[in-house]
């Protein structure tokens, strides 16, 4: 058994306060040992850190984007939530339960869909589905005919219905999953990649509903996705886990500060020069004849700069570019990996 | 009593999948008509040769062939149920569904497997057999009673079959890739559930070990029920006896695999 490391990873407040602790992770680690081949009948082991000393607290109703690259340990997170892995140290609780022990007790309050995988039956026609979690679940009937009318109606399924899932578009089967998570009425809705592979009219269409969702009927939503705009349109509060890490975890305005975010000014002067001298705060990245790229801090203001290049340089035009938020969490990881040692499984 | 309902839908929306496939079922009854004909001269020339082989006279070794060619997809004799679907899921790690789900694996997949013999044989297994029995002398039993024994012991035999299937398609859980264990489940059934030959007409000692095999609860014991040759009683108590062992043992095995689980991508 691996030694209990002191978590040392950023642990930052588990933004806002303490309310209602919907879903609690103290310390929670997820270690997996990996055998490899390395001659014949000779095997290494291996230990990987998946989940390395996590700590959050999701309180009831919040919306939470929870990003990190592939290998992070982000779905390592989502199966302990959902107790189909069972955390090799610390403290999980999702309602007051413990996943690992009580799976059967918590599926019943907890809704999933696995972007990449469907919990639809394949071969046969949509309602067959929900007519199984029906049954699955113990959903009343009543309470099942309106939900099944409620969600058909805001997700479009009508015409689905009677259609095999495997004649399914992809974005019309999220839809699909999404509804068959949604029929027993879950506190909680995790979200593995809802949106992936689908087009722009889908995303949109899946973000507008998880939105009314979390609103209307106050939902707990945990939301993983590679997708930052889900984040953007979403989520008021981001977590962000790297070599099974917290990273960061808080509103998305900070993650810019956080991940020491630059934006670009565009200079476009009269001729080609040598490159701007603006001062300590900006560095000029590229010059491209007589333009001009600098960086500088997102915290900062351009106004002083534009000025001291307007002054001193023959410019005809400029623009400002806010940095994407993809560039930000990227940055945020080329920091930290040089601090923590490897230990990605993808 | 709400999970009995669940896993009856299982059951029947298994069932209905199959039935989706009407072009692939209408190649199986093709396919088992086929081979029941090549068996039954290959038979017929055999017991020429070798009156009362293994006790059965020429009409009794017709019907056994045809018996098999109706129970080959029913019970999945040589492969061909879950446990394919269930190894593929559990090297793409799609398990995780099945293991989130509020229900238990095994018997969830009972049910769906329940579901599928049982359109199999309606689907698939009861025209070959009345063909073959119609167009051959065969040796089947007037009462209904025994009839109605004989279905027990298929009920039986789907629970061994499954068992047997169960444990197979849990060693992907440690195995990773279940092609040589879904082979070596073809290879073992053919020989040992008495595909290939009645397991009465093995040379002994192979014969008796391979009649105490779970395998000979699939097709030997019904068979041989059907066929007058053996009281219903014995036979129940070798099937129960063997379904039991296998049913718990693929209950550890799923217990000890659903502790260890490092559900694969993703």
């Amino acid at each position: 058994m691996g030694e209990a490391r002191e978590g040392s990873g950023v642990r930052e407040g588990s933004g806002g306060a303490v309310v209602d602790a919907f879903i609690e992770l103290d310390r929670v680690e997820k270690v997996f040992d990996v055998r490899r081949r390395t001659g014949f009948l000779r095997r290494e082991r291996r230990q990987v850190r998946a989940v390395d000393g996590l700590s959050f607290t999701v309180a009831r109703g919040e919306i939470v984007g929870y990003i990190g690259p592939n290998g992070a340990g982000k779905s390592t997170t989502i199966k302990m939530l959902t107790g189909i892995l069972t955390p090799s140290g610390g403290r999980l609780r999702v309602a007051g339960i413990d996943p690992a022990r009580e799976r059967t007790r918590l599926a019943h309050r907890i809704g999933v869909v696995f972007g990449q995988r469907t919990t639809l039956w394949w071969d046969l026609p949509l309602i067959d589905s929900y007519r199984l979690a029906h049954r699955m679940y113990r959903i009343p009937d009543a309470r099942y005919r309106e939900n099944l009318d409620r969600l058909v109606e805001l997700l479009d399924l009508e015409s689905l219905l009677e259609v095999p899932v495997r004649q399914l578009s992809l974005g019309q089967r999220m839809r699909g999953d999404i509804a068959a998570a949604l029929l027993h009425d879950p506190e909680v809705l995790y979200l593995d990649e809802p949106t992936i592979g689908l087009d722009v009219v889908s995303k949109a269409r899946v973000r507008e509903f998880l939105g009314e969702l979390n609103t209307e009927r106050g939902t707990t939503v945990l939301l993983t996705t590679h997708d930052l705009q889900d984040i953007e349109r979403l989520c008021s509060r981001v977590m962000v886990i790297d070599h099974g890490r917290m990273m960061y975890d808080g509103p998305l305005a900070g993650l810019h500060e956080a991940g020491e975010s630059e934006r670009t000014l565009v200079v476009d002067l009269e001729r080609e020069l040598p490159p701007i001298e603006a001062g300590p705060a900006a560095r000029v990245v590229r010059v491209e004849g007589p333009r001009q790229w600098l960086a500088f801090p997102a915290s900062q203001s351009a106004a002083p700069l534009v000025a001291r290049i307007a002054a001193e340089y023959p410019l005809v035009d400029l623009s400002v570019r806010e940095p994407d938020i993809e560039t930000v969490i990227g940055r945020m990881y080329a920091d930290k990996e040089t601090v923590v040692p490897g230990a990605g499984n993808s | 009593m709400g999970s009995v309902r669940l896993y009856a839908a299982v059951a029947a929306g298994s069932f209905r999948r199959y039935a989706t496939y009407r072009v692939a079922t209408a190649a199986g009854v093709f396919t088992n008509t086929v081979f029941g004909l090549i068996l039954v001269y290959t038979y017929l020339a055999l017991w020429d040769e070798r009156p009362q082989l293994g006790g059965y006279d020429q009409a009794q070794a017709v019907t056994y062939v045809w018996l098999g060619q109706a129970l080959f997809a029913t019970l999945a004799l040589q492969g061909g149920g879950f446990e394919a679907e269930l190894l593929e899921r559990i090297r793409t790690g799609a398990v995780v569904i099945d293991l989130y789900r509020p229900a238990d694996l095994q018997l969830w997949w009972f049910a769906a497997d329940f579901g599928r013999s049982a359109f199999q044989l309606l689907g698939r297994g009861v025209i070959p057999f009345a063909f073959g029995t119609l167009v051959f002398p065969s040796a089947l039993p007037a009462d209904p009673l025994v009839w109605l024994r004989f279905l027990l012991a298929l009920l039986l035999a789907t629970l061994v079959s499954f068992g047997i299937r169960f444990l197979v398609a849990l060693s992907g859980f440690w195995l990773l890739d279940g092609t040589g264990a879904l082979r070596m489940l073809m290879v073992t059934g053919m020989f040992c559930t008495g595909m290939a030959l009645p397991l009465n007409a093995f040379p002994e000692p192979l014969g008796g070990i391979v009649r105490a095999l779970p395998w000979s609860a699939m097709l030997q014991m019904p068979a041989d029920l059907l066929m007058g040759e053996t009281g219903a009683l014995g036979t129940y108590a070798f099937q129960a006896g063997w379904a039991v062992v296998l049913l718990l043992l693929g209950r550890m095995v799923q217990t000890a695999a659903t502790r260890r689980v490092v559900v694969q991508g993703g």
